[in-house]
């Protein structure tokens, strides 16, 4: 029998591609005759265009064109929306400035280099506006619309009437994407209505979809690529206005266009996480069961789109708690609009729910691992289901035990080691389990070799990897003589790589395929483990979806994360020295893989917790950190060692690899695992992230610094 | 980035010849902060001189000095053998600046004529003396978190951003310069300026005056020295304070001490009352602190670098208890 391939640490099909330089991201493409473009981008944060004058860009060498919404080709799919109603934003419609950093123009030019200087030279005078930036002083334009009603599980805000309770403000800034792949698109309209892409996305047949409807052009007249993904952590999850502003001047000049952003741009023109403040109430009884949850957020978003996100969503289900109410609020800003990022949503509410946790695990003189543990959810109590699989407690004892929770003081400031205050923190995190629909196509070669076809993406985790795992174990044919092909428009369809789901949802349809092509086989009278004796080609397709077990169970991927840090008494500087994150991630398809995503998903959250902040001047509504000097994605001195377990038991229901999904866990609830430690060392309870050394000291304003002692000899 | 021409010339005086006689001619060495800078749009030189084929990279100790060439690589600066043993400090602080990958490209000459990293410089639509003078400060009513607590003026409040310059400070060296009008020696006190009225100046370097070199002095901080730099990131990060200490201590008694600090103000900032404060006492935590109290006592602070005082309070004990022990 062959050596089952799911759960084995099999190296990437594509790692050699990778690190030889033979894998080609979208900017690698070039196509004949292709130009390049330079955006041309609002220093106004609201207001109008007055005027663009282009002349002298025009004159300079090499500049093909300059294409603003003065001169740009007609969008077919930009609707006449009514006046109030909010659907994106229409670039190079008509001259408003929504937002900083806005594309008003792009220059073409045969050069990069000859591209970004032109672009210096057009002249664009606008009507400027007032400005709003700063959510905490827009608070009155807070709003809901329905996607993000009033929760009530009970009696709302029972916490008030418990006799142990914790009632405080979380808050975390904007954040910022930030792979290293940066954005941008290559378009080539091949013939007037038929449109090749080379693009950085997260999903091929969402970018195709896009542009069927932006114009109105059949399916098969656009073509996607997009096989290798240099990062996306969700900033390509959508087509963003510049890429179609991209597309507009390759569709007026008849010419490949490319487009690549700068670091800068990438601050204003792909999303990012947006900022939120959050109230975080817990009732417990003296003994430590709860009795109350309130959570209040509210996030900001763009003029022209609410983007929202599941913020409050854990603490409605996370706990066995009676009475949960929650509300979500949106302030609009000018902003462009915020996306998923990373542990979307749930990492800004788990950042407060599990920091307020441990807050009242303090008051309570109650271990934080007790605490949860014995208010643990057996069953959802959001949606009264039982839940698919749920080893939380498993692996809240297992990272326990590898972190050396033992060696925990509860006092703060108890224990130390050369000098540094020792702290010892964890959290929880959860995110839904999901399968979508796709399809893939199953091929048997002459030769016995498989080849199979789906749209889907790879960002990073792996895909084809754990796709030909999958495969190699339904089929019997080594994993060597398997081919998975992602990123491809003309493949069967696949949602975009995001919200953990891919495994769930195309190795669902590999597994259907493969099975439908050995039924075939066996028609034919083929079979394993050779497959040898089809004078041609097989080929089967096959679509596969969730069924009803969704409804008979909820299913959520669970997280722990424990944390050892060193707090410097004097200079409030934070180092983590010990990492151990467990997930309870049903079956692990891949292990070197899951721990790569694992700990890629773990230093996402030593940035949260630590360094992440996109600043903005609320005067000029402009970032001032916008690189990579400034903003502080973390480095390898960041990252201490990091142990990642897996509880790698099978969920029963949730699809054929009984496997959920991982890419989220990973970062969300990192960063409170952080600032629960910071507190455990010093005693300092920083609830605004990041935790820079400034907040650990807490010294800010005038505190007079007094001579202390007298000088000795 | 505008167009620009590019010469390599292969003698000292030609390329002070080129930059002397052209306004809009700049040197460049290592690119590392020059670049950046034409990529924003800050500095537009019309004419690049290429430095770097000059007989200027040897570090050699010539008697009790150490000499340092202006085209020595940061990364070769700090593993230097010499360095190591006679000036660690200034070892310590090079290996506490940047990256790995911007020491191997970043010169000593150019380290010393980086220019800050406050953002308002940077962005070319915002206000900024030092860059458009009479424009304003943007900083001043700004995000200040990163700025000046000492020596800044209402016309701007932005920091120098290098490690080794605040331990060339420390360590009194000398910077060796070249112009049309032939060679002279700046004490590396004299070298930076304040900002005052003129911010746009960032040192006392006339048109066309290349450095050559640095001379480090010989001194008795071999053992008793520490560099800390506090800051956001672990690694490749400006400092929000960074201290450099260095003691002669004999028989427990502090026999001279040095003091300098980076990112608290538009030059390296030497504490000299500090040190004065230390001569003759013992190494005590007490000590060191009453001396790091007398340090800050001329800090400034804007809304949000307040926290700045404090944390170069302790980071100045922390400092020199670090230095103190070995």
């Amino acid at each position: 029998m062959k050596k089952q391939q799911t759960g084995q640490s099999m190296d990437r099909v594509d790692g050699r591609l990778k690190v030889t330089g033979g894998a080609k991201y979208f900017a690698d493409h070039h196509l004949p005759d292709m130009l390049y473009a330079a955006l041309v981008c609002s220093p106004i944060t609201s207001g109008t265009i007055s005027s663009i004058n282009a002349t002298k860009a025009l004159k300079a060498p090499g500049v093909q064109d300059v294409v603003s919404h003065l001169n740009a080709p007609p969008v077919p799919g930009y609707k006449n929306a009514e006046a109030g109603a909010k659907d994106g934003l229409k670039i190079f419609k008509d001259n408003r400035i929504y937002s900083n950093g806005q594309p008003v123009a792009v220059v073409v030019a045969n050069t990069l280099e000859r591209a970004v200087y032109a672009a210096s030279l057009v002249e664009v005078q606008y009507n400027q506006e007032t400005h709003h930036t700063d959510m905490n002083a827009s608070m009155n334009k807070a709003f809901q619309n329905n996607r993000m009603k009033d929760y009530l599980r009970g009696e709302a805000d029972a916490w008030k009437k418990a006799p142990v309770t914790v009632d405080a403000t979380y808050t975390i800034p904007l954040e910022v994407h930030n792979p290293m792949e940066l954005g941008g698109i290559i378009a080539h309209w091949d013939t007037p209505d038929t449109l090749v892409l080379y693009a950085k996305t997260q999903g091929v047949k969402n970018v195709q979809d896009t542009m069927k409807k932006l114009f109105q052009l059949p399916e098969q007249n656009i073509t996607v690529h997009s096989e290798f993904v240099g990062g996306g952590f969700g900033m390509a999850l959508r087509v963003w206005p510049m890429e179609v502003a991209t597309i507009l001047a390759a569709k007026k000049i008849r010419k490949p266009v490319k487009l690549m952003l700068t670091r800068e741009q990438m601050f204003t023109l792909v999303g990012y996480r947006p900022n939120a403040t959050q109230q975080l109430s817990l009732g417990a009884t003296a003994d430590g069961k709860l009795t109350g949850i309130t959570h209040e957020a509210v996030a900001i978003t763009s003029p022209y789109e609410d983007f929202t996100e599941g913020i409050v969503a854990m603490s409605k289900f996370m706990y066995a708690c009676t009475n949960v109410n929650t509300r979500y609020q949106l302030v609009p800003l000018n902003m462009s609009t915020p996306v998923w990022m990373r542990g979307p949503g749930e990492a800004t509410g788990a950042f407060a729910l599990e920091s307020a946790i441990d807050e009242l695990a303090d008051k309570l003189h109650m271990d934080p691992l007790q605490l949860r543990v014995l208010n643990h959810a057996d069953t959802d109590p959001e949606r009264n289901l039982p839940f698919s699989s749920k080893y939380l407690k498993e692996a809240y004892l297992l990272g326990a035990e590898k972190i050396g929770w033992a060696n925990r003081n509860a006092v703060p400031r108890s224990l130390q080691e050369n000098g540094m205050l020792v702290g010892y923190g964890m959290s929880s995190g959860t995110f839904g389990a999901y399968r979508g629909k796709a399809t893939v196509s199953a091929t048997l070669k002459s030769d016995g070799s498989l080849v199979l076809q789906s749209a889907a993406s790879d960002i990073g985790p792996g895909t084809a990897t754990a796709m030909v795992q999958i495969a190699a174990d339904v089929t019997g044919i080594q994993a060597s003589k398997i081919k998975f092909m992602l990123g491809e428009s003309r493949y069967p369809f696949a949602p975009q790589q995001g919200g953990s789901s891919t495994v769930s949802t195309v190795g669902s349809a590999v597994t259907d395929a493969c099975q439908a092509l050995l039924q075939k086989l066996a028609s034919l009278g083929i079979s394993g483990p050779d497959f040898k004796g089809a004078e041609q080609e097989v080929t089967v397709t096959a679509t596969s979806q969730a069924g009803k077990e969704r409804d008979q169970y909820s299913m959520y991927s669970f997280s722990v994360h424990f944390t050892k840090v060193h707090v410097h008494p004097a200079t409030g500087v934070v180092r983590i020295q010990h990492i151990v994150s467990v997930a309870d991630a049903g079956t692990i398809v891949n292990t070197k893989t899951a721990r790569s995503q694992m700990i890629g998903g773990v230093v996402g959250g030593i940035g949260m917790a630590l360094t992440e902040e996109a600043i903005l001047d609320h005067r000029f509504g402009r970032f001032v950190n916008n690189n990579y000097a400034d903003y502080h994605v973390p480095v390898n001195a960041d990252t201490p060692p990091t142990d990642v377990y897996f509880i790698n038991k099978k969920d029963p229901y949730i699809n054929p690899m009984g496997a959920k999904g991982m890419g989220e866990i990973a970062l969300i609830g990192f960063a409170a695992a952080v600032s629960n430690a910071v507190y455990n060392a010093t005693g300092k309870r920083v609830r605004d992230l990041p935790i820079t050394p400034d907040k650990v000291l807490d010294n800010k304003g005038n505190q007079p610094w007094k001579v202390e002692n007298k000088m000795t000899t | 980035m505008n167009q620009f021409s590019y010469i390599r010339p292969a003698s000292l005086k030609a390329a002070i010849d080129a930059v002397a006689k052209d306004n809009s001619a700049r040197f460049i060495a290592g690119g590392t902060n020059l670049l950046d800078l034409m990529k924003s749009g800050v500095t537009t030189p019309e004419k690049l001189v290429d430095i770097n084929r000059l007989p200027l990279k040897e570090i050699q100790v010539n008697g009790a000095t150490l000499h340092i060439g202006a085209l020595a690589l940061n990364s070769e600066l700090a593993a230097h053998d010499t360095v190591k043993s006679q000036y660690p400090l200034l070892s310590q602080a090079l290996l506490a600046g940047a990256s790995q990958q911007l020491r191997n490209m970043a010169t000593v000459g150019g380290n010393m004529m980086q220019r800050t990293r406050c953002s308002y410089f940077y962005d070319t639509t915002m206000p900024c003396n030092k860059r458009n003078p009479n424009s304003g400060c943007g900083a001043i009513g700004g995000i200040n978190r990163m700025h000046a607590i000492f020596g800044a003026s209402d016309s701007c409040i932005a920091v120098h951003p290098s490690d080794m310059c605040v331990a060339l400070a420390a360590l009194d060296a000398t910077v060796l310069v070249t112009g049309p009008k032939g060679s002279r020696r700046i004490p590396f006190h004299d070298f930076h300026r304040l900002p005052g009225n003129t911010p746009q100046l960032d040192n006392n370097l006339g048109k066309g005056e290349l450095i050559t070199g640095v001379e480090i002095p010989a001194n008795d901080y071999t053992k008793y020295v520490y560099y800390l730099k506090v800051r956001d990131r672990a690694s490749y990060a400006f400092a929000l304070v960074s201290v450099a200490a260095a003691l002669d201590i004999h028989n427990n008694e502090i026999r001279s001490a040095r003091l300098a600090m980076g990112g608290v103000a538009h030059k390296p900032w030497r504490l000299y009352e500090a040190e004065k404060a230390l001569t003759g006492k013992a190494p005590t935590e007490e000590n060191f602190r009453y001396a790091a109290n007398i340090a800050i006592q001329s800090a400034k602070t804007y809304p949000h670098n307040a926290f700045k005082t404090g944390l170069s309070l302790n980071s100045i004990q922390t400092a020199l208890l670090k230095a103190a022990t070995v």
